[in-house]
């Protein structure tokens, strides 16, 4: 799965996208974020705050406990702030 | 009509509102949004530069308007998005709509802007005139006034 990052998570964690290979059992957006934080301290840094934490899937907003089926990208990224 | 659009130059507001003039409704409402200068506690911003998700946004804008369209009778719709670095007093977003009545195109205009605000992926990172520069934090007041138009 191709993982994408705005804003300030971008900037916390260096980089504007990564594939990542996450295992069977992980089911969905939470399930990733668990595994990303088990990378260490850039990453346990960068999501630190869950609660300001936004998902999309292929383009669409989701939610954590999004089951993450077949999608192709994961965004990751702080509220959003146009407008 | 509909012209959804991210611009990364100078947006001319009455220029991107001329074409909703010519649609034959009676309403014409618009909504434009300046970058300011004193968005955090000291008044020292110089510039907006705008974020976005390129391969999400339009197809989220493109979502916003068609929902528009689904709740009131629209003859058109503009709504342009600046990206990258807008100076303070210059647009960052235009959204118009025309109908044949006022309550159709100001009601369509409120609640394109106030959805995009927290549907749209779009990030602000102010510029200060030290040099610095810091992301925007989102409001949960803007959570409220998109929540209020419902599902």
């Amino acid at each position: 799965m191709h993982i994408v990052y705005f804003a300030s998570i971008r900037e916390a964690i260096g980089l504007d996208g990564e594939q990542a290979d996450f295992p069977e059992n992980a089911a969905t957006i939470a399930n990733c974020v668990a595994h990303l934080l088990a990378r260490g301290s850039v990453y346990q840094a960068a999501l630190a705050d869950r609660s300001k934490l936004r998902f999309a899937l292929d383009g669409h907003m989701a939610t954590e406990d999004a089951p993450i089926s077949g999608a192709q990208e994961l965004a990751i990224f702080p509220p959003v702030t146009g407008g | 009509m509909i012209i959804v659009r991210v611009e990364p130059g100078p947006l001319d507001a009455a220029a991107e509102l001329s074409v909703l003039a010519e649609l034959g409704g009676g309403a014409l409402a618009s909504f434009t949004g300046i970058a300011r200068s004193d968005t955090n506690d000291h008044g020292n911003v110089t510039a907006i530069e705008l974020e976005h998700y390129p391969a999400m946004t339009l197809p989220a804008l493109d979502a916003l308007v068609q929902d528009a369209f689904a709740r009131w009778p629209l003859l058109g719709c503009v709504l342009v998005h600046r990206t990258g670095l807008v100076p303070v007093n210059q647009a960052i977003v235009v959204v118009g709509t025309a109908s044949l009545h006022r309550a159709a195109a100001l009601e369509s205009t409120a609640f394109l802007i106030d959805r995009l605000k927290t549907g749209a992926p779009f990030w602000k990172k102010e510029h200060r005139s030290g040099g610095s520069a810091h992301w925007v934090e989102a409001r949960s007041s803007d959570d409220a006034a998109a929540d209020k138009w419902g599902q």
